[in-house]
């Protein structure tokens, strides 16, 4: 399987890579001090590193190629990835469902406090990934401005709060709504564009929002934020942090549990088909007389929704908001979410959610490598496997033969 | 008048850095069609390979003339083998694939070198050794103009030329131009596409380098995130003179400079990256194709 030439050429890769890192990773200087330290041990690693890894995709790719061809010989049949082949079984997907919703359901009962809030958070982050999962997954468009409307929802929340004393449900809405009419504004001049001009300007437009957050004194505190944003209410009565940090916990599970059923009745109504089809080839969807920038809108603004939602949920659990939750990063993680999940999978994007927001909080020591992890994720998943963890399965239709 | 002439200069300053990186942006997009996300943190590994360099060379007693000439060189090969490197990992392979597929990989590249240079070096702003001395001649328009804008003008005018020769008369020029026009049929003409597009990267990493090498000798300090905005400012500029053209990025470079001088120094300096970040969303929604790009019409 390895033959001598692939490892004289590893060989040379890890020669070539010791070289590209050498500046970086084993000279650290400090130019006040004008003191050089010598990291040599790091050229070692990166030798091995790449060497390694240089021969795994060798083998990878080699019997991806085998495999190619023993299908195309029929020796083998071609067999459909183990994700597909557990959803479409009843009996396995059926009880999995069940031991999967009672361990949600008794979750806050049986950790701490502290585990059922990171719970939370990664609850959010599942509903941030399925709404942009409409977005990015479903309809095709390349939003890298989501958290511009995350970070609407949480300051609407914050600034209706402090000025009119609105509450928690009655925010909730129009959080949501106030961010979907932004992602309106935005999306009509801007959908008509290229795709790869849209990830730019929203980009562009996540900058500005924080930016004006951050700048603005007036309107929103500047860098400083605002606190002491109550908890949502439970029908007036008292709660202790505890109690609430459960009752916020069965919140965001419902909002999980609706945003399931909502994203899935969408795709597999007309417009979902829409968006499918605008992904696939935008000409093509014209000639069959799809409206295309009132489609790419909805799909917009129906994103910008959720993310709104969710930022009230998110200064509502943190009780405090400031520009600083709002950066590139956070848009950046919500979309290694939808990627490695698999975009348009919901299953997928669930799974995904979950091990990239619990991973660095149970390893501590990978935290730090969290955001370098994240873009090799990105990178990699484009590479070997396009669609994700969990492939999103197709409708299809079954014409009986004539 | 004194104000507006300093202003000018500044945004002229701005510009030249800014079409040093454009064109790194413009070309790739020229001839593959897409936005090199991680062409800003390849400025920022050529500033930091620059100061890391510097610093070393300095203290090992090199003279100032020998250490300048050095560090040029070796931020641009280092940054161009990082371009080299990062063409053949995240884009190579996805030539084929549907249009989003690359510049996820692209933002995901983007998201690992900045990361990258943190984990391997420090999060903290670095000191920038000064490279460019002060000249004598330059004394009596010091108020208006220093010895370090004066050399990023000159650097910049003589790399602009460079570049024009290189691709209006060579052999390698004609080939980029010609993979830029149809890819499909250079190929049937005998040009080694992926090499041109590997020269590309290189060409452009290199610009970035020195870039990065002179504002980061200009302002005096860098960190690993001075590429993330510097990134999409010198992509606004390539768009605003209409991306593919590389007259076009020179032009909107210089554009979008003197805009952000004269707002920062008339308005406020608080809304700088607003400012950069509006034109791009102004320019995309009313003139897509930009001051210089012809629009291209889809054809099936």
């Amino acid at each position: 399987m390895i033959s001598l030439k692939d490892i004289q050429k590893g060989l040379l890769v890890s020669l070539w890579f010791v070289f590209l890192t050498f500046p970086l990773l084993v000279i650290k200087v400090n130019p006040i001090e004008r003191v050089i330290t010598w990291r040599w041990y790091n050229m070692l690693w990166i030798a091995l590193a790449s060497f390694c890894c240089y021969l795994g995709v060798r083998v990878y790719k080699s019997r991806q190629l085998t495999r190619h061809k023993r299908v195309k010989l029929g020796i083998v049949k071609e067999r459909a990835a183990w994700s597909v082949r557990i959803l479409k079984e009843p009996s396995v997907y059926i009880p999995f469902l069940l031991v999967v919703g009672l361990f949600a359901l008794v979750f806050p009962w049986i950790f701490s406090t502290y585990q059922t809030n990171i719970m939370v958070t990664a609850l959010m982050y599942i509903v941030l990934g399925l709404g942009l999962n409409i977005v990015v997954g479903v309809a095709g468009l390349l939003d890298l401005g989501y958290v511009a409307f995350y970070a609407v929802g949480a300051y609407s929340y914050a600034l209706l709060n402090m000025h009119f004393g609105l509450g928690f449900w009655m925010v909730l809405p129009i959080g949501g709504l106030l961010a979907a009419s932004l992602g309106i504004l935005l999306g009509f001049p801007v959908l008509r564009l290229r795709g790869d001009y849209l990830a730019i300007v929203t980009l562009g437009f996540g900058e500005i929002i924080r930016l004006i957050l951050e700048n603005w004194n007036d309107f929103s505190q500047g860098p400083s934020g605002i606190s002491n944003i109550p908890r949502p209410g439970l029908f007036g009565l008292h709660l202790s942090l505890d109690q609430s940090i459960t009752y916020l916990y069965y919140l965001v599970i419902a909002m999980v549990l609706f945003t399931i059923f909502v994203v899935n009745r969408l795709q597999n109504s007309r417009i979902g088909r829409a968006w499918f089809a605008l992904r696939e080839d935008e000409i093509a969807c014209q000639a069959m007389g799809i409206d295309k920038t009132r489609t790419k809108l909805t799909a917009f603004a129906l994103g910008a929704f959720w993310a709104g939602m969710v930022g009230v949920i998110f200064a509502a659990k943190t009780t405090f908001v400031n520009p600083a939750s709002f950066t590139f990063l956070e848009s950046a993680i919500i979309l290694c979410i939808v990627v490695l999940g698999g975009m348009g999978s919901i299953i997928g994007v669930i799974l995904a959610a979950l091990i990239l927001i619990l991973m660095p909080e149970y390893l501590r020591a990978f935290s730090d490598y969290r955001m370098l992890v994240f873009g090799a994720v990105l990178v990699t998943m484009m590479i070997f496997r396009p669609q994700g963890l969990i492939a999103n399965v197709r409708r299809t239709y079954n014409i009986p033969k004539v | 008048m004194d104000y507006f002439i300093e202003l000018f200069f500044s945004g002229l300053t701005r510009g030249s850095i800014y079409a040093l990186i454009a064109l790194g942006y413009t070309m790739v997009y020229g001839i593959i069609g897409l936005i090199n996300f991680a062409h800003g943190e390849i400025y920022m590994i050529g500033a930091f390979t620059a100061l890391i360099v510097s610093t070393v060379l300095s203290i090992f007693g090199l003279p100032l003339p020998a250490i300048i000439i050095l560090t040029l060189l070796a931020s641009a090969i280092w940054s161009a083998s990082y371009g080299y490197t990062v063409e053949k990992i995240a884009y190579q392979p996805l030539r084929n694939a549907p249009r989003l597929s690359p510049l996820i990989s692209a933002i995901g590249m983007s998201m690992f070198l900045q990361n990258y240079v943190l984990l391997a070096q420090t999060s903290d702003f670095l000191p920038f050794p000064a490279l460019i001395p002060d000249f004598a001649f330059m004394e009596p328009y010091a108020s208006t103009i220093g010895s370090s804008d004066l050399v990023i003008l000159v650097t910049t005018a003589v790399v602009m030329l460079l570049l024009t020769w290189l691709i209006k008369f060579t052999r390698t020029g004609k080939a980029m131009r010609a993979t830029a026009q149809d890819r499909k049929m250079a190929m049937l003409v005998g040009i080694n596409v992926d090499n041109v597009i590997s020269i590309t990267f290189i060409i452009g990493s290199a610009l970035a380098a020195i870039g990065g090498l002179l504002i980061a000798a200009h302002i005096g300090q860098i960190n690993f995130y001075i590429g993330f905005v510097a990134g999409i400012k010198a992509f606004t500029a390539a768009v605003l003179g209409g991306i593919g053209s590389i007259p076009g990025a020179v032009l909107g470079s210089f554009i979008l400079g003197l805009t952000e001088a004269f707002a920062t120094g008339y308005v406020s300096s608080d809304y700088e990256d607003v400012f950069a970040f509006s034109l791009l969303v102004l320019i995309l929604i009313f003139r897509p194709s930009g001051l210089l790009g012809k629009a291209t019409i889809e054809k099936v």
